[in-house]
């Protein structure tokens, strides 16, 4: 069942796939933004109890549950990196990190933006904050055991164990507005059963939504070429790569 | 359309900071990891043709050497 993976293992038939791959999620990508930015921006009308900044929602959520789902990939990679001690898993880790640092930080920072209007604070330490604060630690401890080794196998190895540890964080993160009393509002957008949103907001989410999660792809792709050559750099395929200077 | 000017589009109904603040900043932090993995990947490109071509070097100097 899992044949047609196989030859995946190897590091040259990845980096192939990985090029063939960045453009057509780059071009998804910014057909995708450009519609979704222009849809949210100048078309989606405001909300009727928070006006205009609810235009903050276009970015923030997407860039939020993508931040933990971009995790959760981070640390399936680490799980097949230790299980099947596969490399290429390492790099994937490597890859993703900086990915989802950046999609944290604008949960953040978009999140801080629109609570100082609605809440009337940029900051408070309850837990849906407080455990994506957490979330961009994990992201930033990666990212810095990755780089710690000189071994970049040694270092994989380290980042891998603290990406799987901190998945304990996603379930917090996800339902710490259920389990706590906080200032953040509950899940608007549910996958299972109807959103709670009118059609006319809840479309422009989805583009916005599939316009982000292909960017990160796209740079996920282009990053994990790059971790890929790092790994393997003294590889004939590589060498013929470098010496023949092809666009890859 | 949702905004009877250019100015009202960027006023937002008063909350404009707010929302091009998080706009802005999501797009410069973006920008900067697509900048940074570009740059990223044509130094290790670099990096590596540049090791090529020192063993390359030594391998004709000891040739040469033997001669």
């Amino acid at each position: 069942m899992w044949k047609w993976l196989h030859p995946y293992a190897n590091p040259e038939t990845t980096y192939q796939l990985s090029h063939r791959l960045v453009p057509w999620f780059t071009g998804l990508s910014g057909v995708l933004l450009t519609i979704g930015l222009a849809w949210a921006l100048l078309f989606t009308p405001p909300d009727y109890q928070q006006g205009d900044s609810f235009r903050i929602f276009y970015i923030h959520v997407p860039a939020a549950t993508l931040s933990m789902g971009i995790y959760l990939a981070m640390a399936i990679s680490a799980f097949c990196g230790m299980v099947w001690q596969l490399k290429l898993s390492d790099a994937a880790v490597a890859a993703i990190a900086p990915i989802g640092a950046v999609y944290t930080a604008i949960a953040l920072i978009t999140g801080a933006a629109w609570g100082k209007p609605m809440w009337g604070t940029w900051w408070v330490w309850d837990a849906r904050l407080t455990s994506e604060l957490v979330l961009l630690f994990l992201y930033l401890g990666v990212i810095a055991l990755n780089n710690a080794f000189d071994d970049r196998q040694m270092g994989g190895k380290a980042a891998g164990i603290l990406a799987m540890v901190g998945v304990i964080n996603l379930p917090i993160i996800k339902y710490s507005v259920e389990w706590w009393n906080t200032l953040h509002q509950g899940a608007t957008v549910s996958k299972l059963g109807k959103p709670a949103m009118s059609p006319e907001m809840f479309w422009p989410f989805v583009v916005c939504f599939l316009g982000f999660a292909f960017l990160a792809a796209a740079i996920g792709c282009l990053r994990f070429k790059s971790e890929i050559l790092l790994r393997n750099s003294t590889r004939p395929w590589v060498k013929q790569l470098i010496v023949n200077k092809q666009e890859l | 359309m949702q905004f009877e000017s250019f100015a009202d589009f960027i006023a937002m109904g008063g909350y404009g900071f707010y929302v091009w603040l998080s706009f802005g900043s999501g797009l410069f932090l973006i920008g900067a990891l697509i900048l940074h993995s570009r740059f990223q990947h044509s130094s290790i490109k670099r990096d590596i043709a540049k090791k090529l071509e020192r063993s390359d070097r030594l391998k004709r100097a000891a040739e040469d050497n033997q001669q």
